[in-house]
C-alpha cells in the first residue's frame, strides 16, 4: 500500500533510523563484531523470507552460507580472482544448491520438508569436510582482501565495514522488494491455505521452489561476506549447528517480521560473544533460549513489540 | 576379501539394528503425538550415559543397566511430555521439531561440559565377550547379541502395535484422538506414555550401543540425522516400514565402505534424494 502524499509511513522512518545507525556503528562499537551481525542478520532475514512468509522450515541452511564462503574463499585464495567475482561466484553456487535441494525437498511438506532439508545439508558437511582442497578440520585460512574493483582497499576493518553493510543493504532491499511483490503476496497465500492456493491456479511447487533459490542465494551472499570479514571459511560455517542458530535468530527476533531477524542476529550474536569463554555453556543457553521462544513467546522480540502496538492503539 | 566384505556388512547389519530402534521410536512417537522428536538423538546419547554412569559410580553392571537406563530416561521423556510438549499440542508440528532440538541441543551442551568431548569406554559383559569361529568370518558374540536383541524389540514392539487391544488404542489415537477420548479412554496419559516409550527404546539403544561404540555427548547427534533420513526414505507411516529400512540401509552403508569407503557418510543421504526423486511419499509411506 502506497502513503498518502506528503505523509511518510512509519516504517520508513525505522528504516531511515536503522541506516543511520548503520552508518554510525562501526564508531559506536568494535566493527567485526558489527560485521559479524550484519552477515549472519542477513542469514537470518534470508532464512526469515522462507519460514515467515513461505512458511517453509529448512534446517540446513548452513550448507548455503557454507558452500558460499568456501567457494569465495577458494577464488579469491587459490584461484587469485577479484573479490567481486569471488562474492558473486559465492552467491551463484549458493543459489545453484538451494536449486537442486529445494527442487527435492519440495516433494514433501511440513516436518519431512525439515528432515530432507537437514539430510542434505549433512551430506554437503560431509562433502566438504574429504573433499582436497577445503583444508579439512582446519578449513580455508587467510582468504586475502584484495582491492575492490581493482581500486578501493579493503584491509583495513573501516573501508570493509561499509562494504558489507553496502552489501546487506542490498540484500535487505531485495527481500523486502520480494516480500511486497506480488510474488510475496502468493507465498502468503500458500503459508496460509495451501490447498485454496492449489485451487486458484497457483503453481505452488514453482513459488516455494524460487522462494527457496531466492533464500539460498541471499543466504550465500551472506556467507561470502562473512568468508572476506573473518578471511576464513571453516566447517562451522556448514556444521547444523549454524542451521539452528539461524532458525534461532529468526525465532528470537520474530518469524513473519522483516526486522525480527536483524533483531535475533544482534541478540543471537551478543549472547555468543559474551559467552565465548564458557565453552559448552553456549550450547546449553542456546537451547534453553530456543526452548523459551518456543513455549512462552512464540512471535519473538519484534513480533511481540507490534502486538503489543496494535493492541494499544 | 570375503572377510572384509562380511565385517562391513556385520557392522553395517549391527548399524542398521541401532537405526531400526531409534526411527521405530521416532515413528511410534509421532504417529500418536505428531512430533518429531529432535531430541531421540540425546536421549540415546543420554541412555549410553546412563549406563556408563552407574557403573563407573555406583557399580552397577551391563544387565541392570539394560532395564533402569531406559526406565529413568523414559521416566524422564514422561515429565518433559506432561511439562513442555503437551503445551504445543494444538499448534503447528514445527513447534514440536524446534522444542526438542532446544531440549537435544540443552543435554547435548550439559553432559560436554561435565564429560568434554572425548569418548569414554563401556566394557562388554563377561558373558558375551569372545565370539565364534564361522569359518569366513569371525562373529564376535556381544554383536550377535545385538542384532538378536533389536530385532526382538522391534518385532514384538511391532506385534503389541498391530496385534493387541492396547495396541488397537494406539492405532485408534493415531487416527483420531478426540473421538477416541469420547470413548472414554484417557488419552492424555496415553500420550505421556507413548512418549515415555519411544524415548526409553532410544535409550535403550543407547546402553546397547555403550560397549560398541564410544560413549560421547556427541554420539546421538550424528546417528539421528542419519536416522532422519531413514525416516524419509521409509516414511513414519508403518512400523514394519521403518524397521526393514533401518536395517536395509545399514547394509547399504556397509556396502559402501566394502566398496569405496569415502562415500559411507553421505550414501544414506544420496539414497533419500533418489527416493525422493523416484517415490517422493518414501518406500512405504503413503503419499500426504
Amino acid at each position: 500500500m502506497r502513503a498518502t502524499r506528503g505523509s511518510v509511513p512509519a516504517s520508513a522512518w525505522a528504516y531511515a533510523l536503522l541506516i543511520v545507525l548503520g552508518l554510525a556503528a562501526p564508531f559506536l562499537i568494535y566493527p567485526v563484531f558489527a560485521m559479524n551481525v550484519l552477515c549472519l542478520a542477513l542469514f537470518a532475514c534470508a532464512f526469515n523470507l522462507l519460514l515467515g512468509y513461505a512458511g517453509l522450515l529448512s534446517f540446513g541452511h548452513a550448507a548455503f552460507l557454507g558452500s558460499a564462503a568456501y567457494l569465495t574463499g577458494l577464488a579469491v585464495k587459490v584461484w587469485g580472482l577479484p573479490i567481486e567475482i569471488g562474492i558473486l561466484a559465492g552467491t551463484a553456487v549458493a543459489a545453484l544448491l538451494g536449486l537442486l535441494f529445494g527442487a527435492l525437498a519440495i516433494r514433501r511438506s511440513g516436518i519431512y520438508f525439515a528432515m530432507i532439508t537437514l539430510g542434505f545439508a549433512q551430506m554437503v558437511y560431509f562433502l566438504v569436510l574429504q573433499a582436497p582442497w577445503t583444508g579439512g578440520e582446519d578449513g580455508l585460512q587467510g582468504i586475502p582482501r584484495s582491492k575492490l574493483l581493482g581500486l578501493f582497499g579493503l584491509s583495513g576493518n573501516l573501508p570493509m565495514y561499509y562494504f558489507v553493510f553496502a552489501l546487506f543493504l542490498l540484500g535487505f532491499w531485495v527481500i523486502h522488494r520480494t516480500i511486497h511483490s506480488p510474488f510475496g503476496q502468493v507465498l502468503r497465500a500458500i503459508r496460509e491455505n495451501e490447498p485454496r492456493a492449489v485451487s486458484l491456479g497457483y503453481d505452488v511447487d514453482r513459488y516455494k521452489l524460487l522462494a527457496f533459490v531466492i533464500s539460498a542465494g541471499l543466504s550465500g551472499l551472506a556467507g561470502s561476506m562473512k568468508a572476506l570479514v573473518f578471511q576464513s571459511a571453516t566447517l562451522s560455517d556448514v556444521h547444523w549447528h549454524r542451521s539452528g542458530q539461524v532458525v534461532l535468530m529468526t525465532l528470537l527476533g520474530g518469524m513473519g517480521t522483516p526486522l525480527g531477524p536483524f533483531v535475533g542476529a544482534l541478540l543471537v550474536v551478543a549472547l555468543e560473544n559474551y559467552l565465548a569463554s564458557y565453552g559448552s555453556w553456549v550450547t546449553v543457553i542456546t537451547g534453553g533460549v530456543f526452548m523459551a521462544c518456543v513455549l512462552a513467546f512464540r512471535r519473538g522480540i519484534v513480533g511481540e513489540i507490534l502486538a503489543l502496538v496494535k493492541r494499544s492503539f | 576379501m570375503i572377510q572384509v566384505l562380511s565385517g562391513q556388512l556385520l557392522i553395517g547389519l549391527i548399524n542398521g539394528s541401532f537405526y531400526a530402534l531409534l526411527s521405530l521410536g521416532l515413528a511410534i512417537i509421532f504417529g500418536l503425538l505428531n512430533v518429531v522428536n529432535f531430541a531421540h538423538g540425546a536421549q540415546y546419547m543420554l541412555g549410553a550415559f546412563a549406563a556408563w554412569m552407574a557403573l563407573h559410580y555406583w557399580g552397577v553392571g551391563y544387565w541392570w543397566a539394560l532395564i533402569l537406563a531406559p526406565l529413568a530416561v523414559g521416566l524422564f521423556g514422561l515429565v518433559f511430555e506432561r511439562l513442555c510438549l503437551r503445551r504445543l499440542q494444538r499448534l503447528d508440528p514445527l513447534y514440536g521439531l524446534l522444542l526438542t532440538f532446544g531440549l537435544a541441543l540443552v543435554l547435548e551442551g550439559l553432559f560436554q561440559n561435565a564429560y568434554g568431548i572425548s569418548g569414554n569406554s563401556y566394557p562388554v559383559p563377561a558373558a558375551l565377550e569372545g565370539g565364534t569361529n564361522l569359518g569366513f568370518m569371525y562373529l564376535p558374540r556381544y554383536r550377535a547379541w545385538v542384532v538378536l536383541v533389536s530385532m526382538t524389540v522391534c518385532f514384538t514392539s511391532w506385534f503389541v502395535i498391530e496385534k493387541t487391544r492396547l495396541g488397537a488404542y494406539l492405532r485408534a489415537g493415531t487416527e483420531n484422538p478426540a473421538l477416541l477420548q469420547a470413548f472414554g479412554v484417557n488419552v492424555p496419559l496415553m500420550f505421556s506414555l507413548t512418549y515415555g516409550y519411544g524415548v526409553a527404546l532410544a535409550a535403550f539403544a543407547g546402553v546397547m550401543a555403550a560397549p560398541i561404540y564410544q560413549v560421547t555427548p556427541l554420539m546421538g547427534s550424528g546417528v539421528i540425522m542419519v536416522v532422519f533420513a531413514v525416516v524419509v526414505i521409509g516414511g513414519m507411516g508403518s512400523i514394519v516400514g521403518s524397521i526393514v529400512t533401518g536395517l536395509g540401509l545399514g547394509l547399504v552403508e556397509g556396502l559402501t565402505k566394502f566398496l569405496y569407503p569415502p562415500a559411507s557418510d553421505v550414501v544414506v543421504f544420496v539414497v533419500m534424494a533418489i527416493v525422493l526423486l523416484l517415490r517422493p511419499a518414501g518406500l512405504f509411506g503413503r503419499q500426504r
